[in-house]
Protein backbone atom coordinates (compact mmCIF):
# COMPACT_ATOMS: atom_id res chain seq x y z
CA UNK A 1 0.00 0.00 0.00
CA UNK A 2 1.19 3.18 -1.03
CA UNK A 3 0.40 6.56 0.30
CA UNK A 4 0.41 9.63 -2.20
CA UNK A 5 3.67 11.21 -1.21
CA UNK A 6 5.60 7.46 -0.78
CA UNK A 7 4.99 7.71 -4.64
CA UNK A 8 7.10 10.74 -4.47
CA UNK A 9 9.39 10.20 -2.59
CA UNK A 10 12.14 9.09 -4.76
CA UNK A 11 11.25 12.33 -7.33
CA UNK A 12 12.15 14.29 -4.15
CA UNK A 13 14.95 12.41 -3.13
CA UNK A 14 16.56 12.48 -6.40
CA UNK A 15 16.06 16.23 -7.54
CA UNK A 16 18.63 18.11 -5.72
CA UNK A 17 20.98 15.69 -7.47
CA UNK A 18 19.16 16.90 -10.66
CA UNK A 19 19.03 20.48 -9.73
CA UNK A 20 22.59 20.63 -8.72
CA UNK A 21 24.11 19.01 -11.72
CA UNK A 22 21.94 20.84 -14.09
CA UNK A 23 23.36 24.58 -12.45
CA UNK A 24 26.86 22.89 -12.62
CA UNK A 25 26.97 21.11 -15.69
CA UNK A 26 24.22 22.58 -18.10
CA UNK A 27 24.42 26.67 -17.68
CA UNK A 28 28.49 26.26 -17.78
CA UNK A 29 28.34 24.56 -21.27
CA UNK A 30 25.60 27.30 -22.55
CA UNK A 31 28.15 30.06 -20.79
CA UNK A 32 30.83 28.27 -22.81
CA UNK A 33 29.47 28.44 -26.03
CA UNK A 34 28.60 32.28 -25.54
CA UNK A 35 31.43 33.57 -24.66
CA UNK A 36 33.22 31.17 -27.46
CA UNK A 37 31.23 33.08 -29.99
CA UNK A 38 31.23 36.36 -28.22
CA UNK A 39 33.73 38.64 -29.25
CA UNK A 40 35.31 41.24 -26.44
CA UNK A 41 33.30 43.78 -26.19
CA UNK A 42 30.27 42.37 -26.98
CA UNK A 43 28.27 40.71 -30.11
CA UNK A 44 28.26 37.58 -31.99
CA UNK A 45 31.36 36.75 -34.10
CA UNK A 46 33.24 33.91 -35.57
CA UNK A 47 36.62 35.40 -34.96
CA UNK A 48 37.45 33.26 -31.71
CA UNK A 49 37.56 30.33 -33.35
CA UNK A 50 40.03 32.09 -36.45
CA UNK A 51 42.26 33.11 -33.87
CA UNK A 52 42.39 29.51 -32.05
CA UNK A 53 42.63 27.96 -35.43
CA UNK A 54 45.70 30.55 -36.12
CA UNK A 55 47.65 30.20 -32.96
CA UNK A 56 50.88 29.04 -33.46
CA UNK A 57 50.65 26.30 -30.79
CA UNK A 58 47.30 24.90 -32.01
CA UNK A 59 48.51 22.34 -34.75
CA UNK A 60 50.97 21.40 -32.11
CA UNK A 61 48.20 20.86 -29.27
CA UNK A 62 45.95 19.22 -31.92
CA UNK A 63 49.00 16.40 -33.36
CA UNK A 64 50.03 15.99 -29.79
CA UNK A 65 46.63 15.37 -28.05
CA UNK A 66 45.37 12.80 -30.51
CA UNK A 67 49.53 11.35 -30.70
CA UNK A 68 49.33 10.85 -26.90
CA UNK A 69 45.56 9.72 -27.21
CA UNK A 70 46.63 6.79 -30.17
CA UNK A 71 49.58 5.46 -28.08
CA UNK A 72 48.10 5.55 -24.61
CA UNK A 73 44.46 4.13 -24.81
CA UNK A 74 45.76 0.91 -26.60
CA UNK A 75 48.51 0.44 -24.34
CA UNK A 76 45.91 0.82 -21.24
CA UNK A 77 43.31 -1.50 -22.28
CA UNK A 78 46.31 -4.52 -22.81
CA UNK A 79 47.43 -3.62 -20.05
CA UNK A 80 44.42 -3.72 -17.88
CA UNK A 81 42.96 -6.71 -19.03
CA UNK A 82 46.25 -8.58 -18.64
CA UNK A 83 45.70 -7.22 -15.33
CA UNK A 84 42.05 -8.09 -15.06
CA UNK A 85 42.43 -11.29 -16.67
CA UNK A 86 45.04 -12.30 -14.17
CA UNK A 87 43.33 -11.39 -11.04
CA UNK A 88 40.01 -13.19 -11.87
CA UNK A 89 41.92 -16.41 -12.46
CA UNK A 90 41.66 -16.06 -8.54
CA UNK A 91 44.76 -17.38 -7.70
CA UNK A 92 45.47 -17.49 -3.93
CA UNK A 93 45.92 -13.80 -2.81
CA UNK A 94 44.54 -11.95 -5.82
CA UNK A 95 42.90 -9.57 -3.49
CA UNK A 96 46.06 -7.97 -1.98
CA UNK A 97 47.58 -7.92 -5.93
CA UNK A 98 44.36 -5.83 -7.19
CA UNK A 99 44.93 -3.61 -4.16
CA UNK A 100 48.27 -2.79 -5.39
CA UNK A 101 47.34 -2.09 -9.10
CA UNK A 102 44.30 0.14 -7.92
CA UNK A 103 46.56 2.42 -5.91
CA UNK A 104 47.38 4.84 -9.01
CA UNK A 105 43.50 5.36 -9.26
CA UNK A 106 44.06 7.84 -6.17
CA UNK A 107 47.06 9.78 -7.93
CA UNK A 108 46.39 12.69 -10.10
CA UNK A 109 48.04 13.36 -13.25
CA UNK A 110 50.12 15.94 -11.44
CA UNK A 111 51.45 14.04 -9.22
CA UNK A 112 52.18 10.92 -11.90
CA UNK A 113 53.84 13.16 -13.99
CA UNK A 114 56.58 14.39 -10.86
CA UNK A 115 57.03 10.51 -9.84
CA UNK A 116 58.14 9.91 -13.46
CA UNK A 117 59.95 12.81 -13.61
CA UNK A 118 62.31 11.73 -10.94
CA UNK A 119 62.74 8.46 -13.42
CA UNK A 120 63.34 10.28 -16.29
CA UNK A 121 64.47 13.83 -15.50
CA UNK A 122 68.73 14.45 -16.86
CA UNK A 123 70.48 13.17 -13.59
CA UNK A 124 67.27 11.24 -12.87
CA UNK A 125 67.06 7.07 -11.79
CA UNK A 126 66.40 5.33 -15.32
CA UNK A 127 69.49 6.97 -16.54
CA UNK A 128 71.83 6.04 -13.04
CA UNK A 129 70.86 2.79 -13.49
CA UNK A 130 72.08 2.73 -17.53
CA UNK A 131 74.87 4.59 -16.41
CA UNK A 132 75.66 1.98 -13.41
CA UNK A 133 74.68 -0.64 -15.54
CA UNK A 134 77.68 0.15 -18.32
CA UNK A 135 74.84 0.82 -21.27
CA UNK A 136 75.21 4.68 -21.76
CA UNK A 137 78.37 6.44 -21.30
CA UNK A 138 76.29 9.92 -20.28
CA UNK A 139 72.86 10.76 -19.77
CA UNK A 140 70.30 10.77 -21.84
CA UNK A 141 68.18 13.93 -21.92
CA UNK A 142 64.39 12.04 -22.33
CA UNK A 143 62.95 15.42 -21.38
CA UNK A 144 64.74 18.09 -23.72
CA UNK A 145 63.15 19.85 -26.30
CA UNK A 146 64.91 18.27 -29.12
CA UNK A 147 63.60 15.16 -28.49
CA UNK A 148 60.40 14.28 -29.09
CA UNK A 149 60.37 10.99 -28.96
CA UNK A 150 61.98 10.79 -25.51
CA UNK A 151 59.26 13.05 -24.19
CA UNK A 152 56.25 11.93 -25.77
CA UNK A 153 57.61 8.46 -24.15
CA UNK A 154 57.76 9.28 -20.82
CA UNK A 155 54.32 10.61 -21.07
CA UNK A 156 52.81 7.57 -22.43
CA UNK A 157 54.17 5.74 -19.95
CA UNK A 158 53.57 7.80 -17.10
CA UNK A 159 50.02 7.91 -18.13
CA UNK A 160 49.17 4.65 -18.58
CA UNK A 161 51.05 3.81 -15.44
CA UNK A 162 48.51 5.74 -13.70
CA UNK A 163 45.51 5.62 -15.54
CA UNK A 164 45.05 1.44 -16.23
CA UNK A 165 44.05 0.95 -12.53
CA UNK A 166 40.44 2.97 -13.92
CA UNK A 167 40.51 0.18 -16.94
CA UNK A 168 41.39 -2.24 -14.93
CA UNK A 169 38.27 -1.85 -12.22
CA UNK A 170 35.97 -1.31 -15.39
CA UNK A 171 37.29 -4.42 -16.62
CA UNK A 172 37.18 -6.69 -13.31
CA UNK A 173 33.43 -5.34 -13.18
CA UNK A 174 32.61 -7.00 -16.02
CA UNK A 175 34.35 -10.38 -15.69
CA UNK A 176 32.63 -10.91 -12.75
CA UNK A 177 29.18 -10.50 -14.43
CA UNK A 178 29.89 -13.54 -16.73
CA UNK A 179 28.92 -16.71 -14.97
CA UNK A 180 31.54 -18.70 -13.74
CA UNK A 181 29.54 -21.79 -15.52
CA UNK A 182 30.84 -20.30 -18.84
CA UNK A 183 34.58 -20.86 -17.81
CA UNK A 184 33.93 -24.30 -16.25
CA UNK A 185 31.92 -25.17 -19.63
CA UNK A 186 34.86 -23.90 -21.76
CA UNK A 187 37.05 -26.34 -19.63
CA UNK A 188 34.95 -29.17 -20.26
CA UNK A 189 35.16 -28.73 -24.11
CA UNK A 190 39.04 -29.10 -23.70
CA UNK A 191 39.60 -25.18 -24.23
CA UNK A 192 42.88 -24.03 -23.04
CA UNK A 193 43.50 -20.85 -21.05
CA UNK A 194 44.13 -18.98 -24.04
CA UNK A 195 41.41 -20.10 -26.76
CA UNK A 196 38.72 -20.16 -23.86
CA UNK A 197 40.11 -16.27 -23.32
CA UNK A 198 39.68 -15.39 -26.95
CA UNK A 199 36.63 -16.99 -27.66
CA UNK A 200 34.51 -16.80 -24.45
CA UNK A 201 36.20 -14.03 -22.24
CA UNK A 202 36.50 -11.58 -24.75
CA UNK A 203 33.03 -11.36 -26.67
CA UNK A 204 31.38 -11.17 -23.38
CA UNK A 205 33.57 -8.27 -22.14
CA UNK A 206 32.71 -6.58 -25.21
CA UNK A 207 30.86 -4.03 -23.36
CA UNK A 208 32.74 -3.14 -20.72
CA UNK A 209 35.86 -2.68 -23.31
CA UNK A 210 34.06 -0.50 -24.56
CA UNK A 211 32.90 1.36 -22.06
CA UNK A 212 36.74 1.68 -20.80
CA UNK A 213 37.28 2.93 -24.29
CA UNK A 214 34.85 5.71 -24.12
CA UNK A 215 35.81 6.44 -20.51
CA UNK A 216 39.52 6.55 -21.33
CA UNK A 217 39.34 8.60 -24.79
CA UNK A 218 37.24 11.39 -23.36
CA UNK A 219 39.74 11.53 -20.59
CA UNK A 220 42.29 11.97 -22.58
CA UNK A 221 41.60 14.74 -24.59
CA UNK A 222 42.04 16.68 -21.05
CA UNK A 223 45.42 15.22 -20.51
CA UNK A 224 47.55 18.22 -19.28
CA UNK A 225 48.96 18.62 -15.57
CA UNK A 226 51.38 15.38 -17.05
CA UNK A 227 52.49 16.79 -19.57
CA UNK A 228 53.43 19.96 -17.78
CA UNK A 229 55.24 18.34 -15.39
CA UNK A 230 57.27 16.49 -17.59
CA UNK A 231 57.82 18.71 -20.77
CA UNK A 232 57.08 21.79 -19.25
CA UNK A 233 55.88 23.98 -22.01
CA UNK A 234 57.60 22.29 -24.67
CA UNK A 235 54.45 20.22 -25.97
CA UNK A 236 51.36 21.95 -26.15
CA UNK A 237 48.30 20.43 -25.73
CA UNK A 238 44.72 21.13 -26.19
CA UNK A 239 43.57 21.18 -22.32
CA UNK A 240 46.63 22.66 -21.82
CA UNK A 241 46.28 25.65 -24.04
CA UNK A 242 42.79 26.32 -22.31
CA UNK A 243 44.72 26.66 -19.43
CA UNK A 244 47.24 29.08 -20.58
CA UNK A 245 45.04 31.10 -22.23
CA UNK A 246 42.95 31.73 -19.32
CA UNK A 247 45.29 32.15 -16.88
CA UNK A 248 48.59 33.11 -18.23
CA UNK A 249 46.91 34.91 -21.16
CA UNK A 250 43.67 36.17 -19.78
CA UNK A 251 41.86 35.91 -22.50
CA UNK A 252 38.66 33.91 -21.24
CA UNK A 253 36.67 34.05 -24.40
CA UNK A 254 39.87 32.07 -26.19
CA UNK A 255 39.93 29.90 -23.41
CA UNK A 256 36.09 28.78 -23.83
CA UNK A 257 36.64 28.22 -27.32
CA UNK A 258 38.69 25.51 -26.51
CA UNK A 259 36.81 24.52 -23.83
CA UNK A 260 33.86 24.28 -26.43
CA UNK A 261 36.39 22.34 -28.70
CA UNK A 262 37.09 19.58 -26.12
CA UNK A 263 33.50 19.25 -25.02
CA UNK A 264 32.45 18.57 -28.51
CA UNK A 265 35.63 16.29 -29.30
CA UNK A 266 34.02 14.42 -26.29
CA UNK A 267 30.45 14.51 -27.98
CA UNK A 268 32.39 13.23 -31.16
CA UNK A 269 34.12 10.58 -29.66
CA UNK A 270 31.32 9.02 -27.61
CA UNK A 271 29.64 9.35 -31.04
CA UNK A 272 31.76 7.36 -32.81
CA UNK A 273 32.48 4.70 -30.20
CA UNK A 274 28.89 3.79 -30.14
CA UNK A 275 28.39 3.89 -33.87
CA UNK A 276 31.82 2.03 -35.19
CA UNK A 277 31.82 -0.55 -31.95
CA UNK A 278 27.37 -0.76 -32.51
CA UNK A 279 27.36 -0.20 -28.43
CA UNK A 280 23.30 -0.41 -28.12
CA UNK A 281 21.50 1.38 -25.35
CA UNK A 282 20.77 -1.44 -23.66
CA UNK A 283 24.50 -2.19 -23.23
CA UNK A 284 25.58 1.34 -22.13
CA UNK A 285 22.75 1.23 -19.14
CA UNK A 286 23.89 -2.27 -18.09
CA UNK B 1 58.27 -29.24 -14.30
CA UNK B 2 55.26 -30.36 -14.29
CA UNK B 3 52.25 -28.21 -15.57
CA UNK B 4 50.71 -27.32 -12.49
CA UNK B 5 53.66 -25.66 -11.48
CA UNK B 6 55.07 -24.24 -14.49
CA UNK B 7 51.01 -22.77 -14.45
CA UNK B 8 51.38 -21.21 -10.89
CA UNK B 9 54.92 -19.77 -11.40
CA UNK B 10 53.54 -18.23 -14.58
CA UNK B 11 50.96 -16.40 -12.59
CA UNK B 12 52.96 -15.42 -9.99
CA UNK B 13 55.89 -14.48 -11.70
CA UNK B 14 53.67 -11.85 -13.96
CA UNK B 15 51.62 -10.77 -11.26
CA UNK B 16 54.91 -9.76 -9.10
CA UNK B 17 56.03 -8.23 -12.54
CA UNK B 18 53.42 -6.07 -12.96
CA UNK B 19 53.06 -5.16 -9.09
CA UNK B 20 56.63 -4.10 -9.67
CA UNK B 21 55.70 -1.95 -12.45
CA UNK B 22 52.60 -0.60 -10.15
CA UNK B 23 55.08 0.62 -7.35
CA UNK B 24 58.61 1.20 -8.76
CA UNK B 25 57.84 5.46 -9.26
CA UNK B 26 56.71 5.41 -5.46
CA UNK B 27 60.15 4.24 -4.01
CA UNK B 28 61.73 6.37 -6.71
CA UNK B 29 59.61 9.24 -5.73
CA UNK B 30 59.96 8.27 -1.85
CA UNK B 31 64.15 8.30 -2.46
CA UNK B 32 64.02 11.28 -4.35
CA UNK B 33 62.38 13.25 -1.76
CA UNK B 34 64.33 12.05 1.17
CA UNK B 35 67.49 12.73 -0.82
CA UNK B 36 69.80 16.14 1.30
CA UNK B 37 69.09 18.80 -0.86
CA UNK B 38 72.85 19.15 -1.72
CA UNK B 39 72.73 15.67 -3.57
CA UNK B 40 69.91 16.19 -5.74
CA UNK B 41 72.35 16.70 -8.68
CA UNK B 42 74.17 13.51 -8.04
CA UNK B 43 74.71 11.64 -10.60
CA UNK B 44 74.63 8.71 -11.28
CA UNK B 45 72.85 8.13 -7.94
CA UNK B 46 72.68 4.54 -6.35
CA UNK B 47 69.12 2.78 -6.20
CA UNK B 48 69.74 1.54 -2.89
CA UNK B 49 70.54 5.14 -1.05
CA UNK B 50 72.84 5.59 1.07
CA UNK B 51 71.56 8.61 2.36
CA UNK B 52 68.55 9.96 4.02
CA UNK B 53 67.59 13.11 5.07
CA UNK B 54 64.53 15.56 5.88
CA UNK B 55 65.94 18.70 4.69
CA UNK B 56 64.32 18.43 1.24
CA UNK B 57 60.78 17.72 2.83
CA UNK B 58 61.04 20.16 5.18
CA UNK B 59 62.17 22.48 2.55
CA UNK B 60 58.61 21.55 0.92
CA UNK B 61 56.49 22.18 3.82
CA UNK B 62 58.58 25.49 4.89
CA UNK B 63 58.32 27.05 1.24
CA UNK B 64 56.03 30.10 0.81
CA UNK B 65 52.28 29.01 0.31
CA UNK B 66 52.41 25.45 0.96
CA UNK B 67 50.67 24.80 4.40
CA UNK B 68 47.87 27.54 3.46
CA UNK B 69 47.35 25.32 0.31
CA UNK B 70 47.38 22.20 2.58
CA UNK B 71 44.68 23.64 4.35
CA UNK B 72 43.04 24.68 1.87
CA UNK B 73 42.94 21.40 -0.03
CA UNK B 74 41.90 19.85 3.02
CA UNK B 75 38.89 22.17 3.58
CA UNK B 76 37.85 21.80 -0.12
CA UNK B 77 37.44 18.11 0.28
CA UNK B 78 35.21 18.68 3.72
CA UNK B 79 33.35 20.88 1.57
CA UNK B 80 32.98 18.24 -1.10
CA UNK B 81 32.50 15.70 0.63
CA UNK B 82 30.04 17.11 2.88
CA UNK B 83 27.71 18.49 -0.58
CA UNK B 84 28.63 15.29 -2.24
CA UNK B 85 27.18 13.00 0.76
CA UNK B 86 24.02 15.65 1.38
CA UNK B 87 23.24 15.23 -2.18
CA UNK B 88 24.23 11.46 -3.05
CA UNK B 89 23.25 10.18 -0.27
CA UNK B 90 19.38 10.24 -0.94
CA UNK B 91 19.50 9.76 -4.16
CA UNK B 92 21.51 6.15 -3.52
CA UNK B 93 18.75 5.64 -1.39
CA UNK B 94 15.67 6.57 -4.07
CA UNK B 95 18.06 4.31 -6.54
CA UNK B 96 18.09 1.44 -4.07
CA UNK B 97 14.58 1.20 -2.60
CA UNK B 98 12.07 2.77 -4.84
CA UNK B 99 11.30 1.56 -8.97
CA UNK B 100 9.68 4.47 -10.68
CA UNK B 101 9.05 6.12 -13.73
CA UNK B 102 12.62 7.48 -15.07
CA UNK B 103 14.54 5.34 -12.81
CA UNK B 104 16.73 4.11 -16.38
CA UNK B 105 17.13 8.02 -17.68
CA UNK B 106 18.88 9.17 -13.89
CA UNK B 107 21.10 6.42 -14.23
CA UNK B 108 21.60 7.08 -17.43
CA UNK B 109 22.32 10.72 -16.56
CA UNK B 110 24.68 9.46 -13.38
CA UNK B 111 26.77 7.34 -15.63
CA UNK B 112 27.16 10.28 -18.19
CA UNK B 113 28.17 12.68 -15.81
CA UNK B 114 30.74 9.83 -14.13
CA UNK B 115 32.31 10.13 -18.37
CA UNK B 116 31.56 14.24 -18.44
CA UNK B 117 34.91 16.72 -18.60
CA UNK B 118 33.62 18.52 -15.92
CA UNK B 119 37.01 20.32 -15.18
CA UNK B 120 36.79 22.15 -18.69
CA UNK B 121 33.34 23.39 -17.52
CA UNK B 122 35.68 25.42 -14.98
CA UNK B 123 36.57 28.11 -17.53
CA UNK B 124 32.74 29.47 -17.79
CA UNK B 125 32.34 29.06 -14.18
CA UNK B 126 35.04 31.30 -13.56
CA UNK B 127 33.76 33.48 -15.33
CA UNK B 128 30.35 33.38 -13.51
CA UNK B 129 31.91 32.89 -10.28
CA UNK B 130 33.68 36.64 -11.10
CA UNK B 131 30.46 37.95 -11.28
CA UNK B 132 28.70 36.72 -8.43
CA UNK B 133 31.78 37.52 -6.30
CA UNK B 134 32.46 34.05 -4.96
CA UNK B 135 35.83 33.88 -7.27
CA UNK B 136 38.99 32.69 -5.69
CA UNK B 137 36.57 31.25 -3.17
CA UNK B 138 37.05 27.77 -1.87
CA UNK B 139 33.63 27.19 -1.59
CA UNK B 140 33.22 27.48 -5.59
CA UNK B 141 36.41 24.96 -6.45
CA UNK B 142 34.27 22.38 -3.69
CA UNK B 143 31.05 22.78 -5.74
CA UNK B 144 32.53 21.87 -8.62
CA UNK B 145 34.62 18.77 -7.27
CA UNK B 146 31.25 18.14 -6.20
CA UNK B 147 29.92 17.77 -9.79
CA UNK B 148 32.47 15.57 -10.21
CA UNK B 149 31.79 13.59 -7.48
CA UNK B 150 28.60 12.94 -7.22
CA UNK B 151 27.74 10.53 -9.48
CA UNK B 152 30.39 8.09 -7.21
CA UNK B 153 28.61 8.87 -4.37
CA UNK B 154 25.24 8.20 -6.00
CA UNK B 155 26.75 4.47 -7.16
CA UNK B 156 28.82 3.53 -4.17
CA UNK B 157 25.51 4.60 -1.79
CA UNK B 158 22.91 2.97 -3.95
CA UNK B 159 25.10 -0.07 -3.73
CA UNK B 160 25.45 0.09 -0.65
CA UNK B 161 21.63 0.57 0.16
CA UNK B 162 20.60 -2.26 -1.51
CA UNK B 163 22.64 -4.60 1.05
CA UNK B 164 20.98 -3.12 3.92
CA UNK B 165 17.87 -5.34 3.94
CA UNK B 166 14.68 -3.81 3.09
CA UNK B 167 12.96 -5.90 5.50
CA UNK B 168 14.68 -4.41 8.79
CA UNK B 169 13.65 -1.05 7.93
CA UNK B 170 10.03 -2.27 7.29
CA UNK B 171 10.42 -4.39 10.81
CA UNK B 172 11.32 -0.99 12.45
CA UNK B 173 8.10 0.66 10.84
CA UNK B 174 6.02 -1.87 12.26
CA UNK B 175 7.20 -1.14 15.82
CA UNK B 176 6.30 2.32 15.54
CA UNK B 177 8.93 3.62 14.18
CA UNK B 178 8.48 6.76 11.28
CA UNK B 179 9.93 6.32 7.74
CA UNK B 180 12.41 8.47 8.34
CA UNK B 181 12.88 7.28 11.84
CA UNK B 182 13.88 3.79 10.40
CA UNK B 183 15.94 5.37 7.79
CA UNK B 184 17.95 7.10 10.75
CA UNK B 185 18.01 4.41 13.32
CA UNK B 186 18.15 0.85 11.27
CA UNK B 187 19.17 1.76 7.48
CA UNK B 188 21.89 4.50 8.18
CA UNK B 189 23.92 2.79 10.88
CA UNK B 190 24.12 -0.26 8.52
CA UNK B 191 25.33 1.62 5.70
CA UNK B 192 27.98 4.07 7.22
CA UNK B 193 31.15 1.99 6.24
CA UNK B 194 29.96 2.26 2.55
CA UNK B 195 29.25 6.16 3.27
CA UNK B 196 32.76 6.42 4.74
CA UNK B 197 34.17 5.02 1.69
CA UNK B 198 32.28 7.20 -0.82
CA UNK B 199 33.28 9.60 1.55
CA UNK B 200 37.12 8.55 1.03
CA UNK B 201 36.61 8.33 -2.43
CA UNK B 202 35.47 12.12 -2.63
CA UNK B 203 38.19 13.32 -0.59
CA UNK B 204 40.34 11.37 -3.40
CA UNK B 205 38.67 13.37 -5.64
CA UNK B 206 38.82 16.76 -4.63
CA UNK B 207 42.39 16.08 -3.21
CA UNK B 208 43.90 15.16 -6.64
CA UNK B 209 42.03 17.51 -8.83
CA UNK B 210 44.47 19.88 -10.47
CA UNK B 211 42.84 21.77 -13.76
CA UNK B 212 39.69 23.47 -11.71
CA UNK B 213 41.35 23.90 -8.67
CA UNK B 214 43.90 26.23 -10.90
CA UNK B 215 41.56 27.84 -12.76
CA UNK B 216 39.25 28.92 -9.67
CA UNK B 217 41.40 30.82 -7.89
CA UNK B 218 43.92 33.05 -7.58
CA UNK B 219 45.74 32.91 -3.85
CA UNK B 220 43.13 30.76 -2.37
CA UNK B 221 45.34 28.36 -4.20
CA UNK B 222 44.71 23.78 -3.11
CA UNK B 223 48.32 22.05 -2.86
CA UNK B 224 47.33 20.66 -6.50
CA UNK B 225 47.20 24.39 -8.07
CA UNK B 226 50.11 25.35 -5.84
CA UNK B 227 52.29 23.00 -7.01
CA UNK B 228 51.06 22.86 -10.95
CA UNK B 229 51.49 26.65 -10.68
CA UNK B 230 55.22 26.80 -9.53
CA UNK B 231 55.78 23.95 -12.15
CA UNK B 232 58.11 25.96 -14.28
CA UNK B 233 60.15 27.81 -10.84
CA UNK B 234 60.26 25.70 -8.68
CA UNK B 235 63.72 23.88 -8.04
CA UNK B 236 63.39 20.12 -8.40
CA UNK B 237 63.40 18.95 -4.61
CA UNK B 238 60.46 20.98 -3.94
CA UNK B 239 58.54 18.80 -7.10
CA UNK B 240 60.22 15.67 -5.59
CA UNK B 241 58.48 16.19 -2.52
CA UNK B 242 55.13 18.08 -3.78
CA UNK B 243 55.13 15.10 -5.79
CA UNK B 244 55.07 12.32 -2.38
CA UNK B 245 53.04 14.44 -0.33
CA UNK B 246 50.44 14.59 -3.01
CA UNK B 247 51.05 10.93 -3.61
CA UNK B 248 51.20 9.22 -0.24
CA UNK B 249 47.31 9.43 0.68
CA UNK B 250 46.45 7.24 -2.39
CA UNK B 251 48.47 4.44 -1.13
CA UNK B 252 46.50 4.57 2.54
CA UNK B 253 42.78 5.51 1.11
CA UNK B 254 43.05 2.67 -1.76
CA UNK B 255 43.36 0.27 1.05
CA UNK B 256 40.60 1.80 3.24
CA UNK B 257 38.06 1.08 0.57
CA UNK B 258 39.23 -2.15 -1.10
CA UNK B 259 36.37 -4.10 -1.11
CA UNK B 260 34.33 -0.80 -3.22
CA UNK B 261 36.33 -0.55 -5.74
CA UNK B 262 34.46 -2.06 -8.41
CA UNK B 263 31.79 -0.32 -7.42
CA UNK B 264 33.41 2.67 -8.31
CA UNK B 265 34.05 1.93 -11.73
CA UNK B 266 31.82 -0.94 -12.98
CA UNK B 267 29.46 0.40 -15.65
CA UNK B 268 26.58 -0.70 -13.26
Amino acid sequence: MRTRAEQFLPFALLLPSIAFLGLLILIPMVQALLLAVMAEGGGLTLENFQRMLGDVNFSDAWRNTLLLLFLIVPLQIVLALAMALLINSRFRGHGFFLYIYAIPLAISDLAAGILWLAVFTERGYLNSALQSAGVIDQPILFLSFENFAGIVSAIVIAESWRATAIVLLILIAGLQLIPRDFFEAADLFGADRIRRTIHVVLPLLRPSLQSALIIRTIFAFQTFAVVFALAGRNMPVLAGEAYTWYAANRNEHLAATYAVLLLGLTVAATVVYLRVLGLREAEVQR
Amino acid sequence: MNPRVLDRTLIYGSAILLAVWVLIPFYIIAISAFTPQARIFDYPKPLIPTTFSTDTMQFFVEARGVIPSVINSLLVAVFTIVFGLALGTPAGYALARFHFRGREAFQVIVLATKMFPIAILSIPLAVTFLQLGLYDNLVSVALVHTAMALPFVILVTGGVFVAVSHELEEAAQTLGCSRWGAFLRVALPLALPGLAAAAIFTFVISWNEVFAATILTLRARTLPAQVLAGLGTSPLGFKFAGGLFMALPAVVFIFMIRRYLINLWGSR
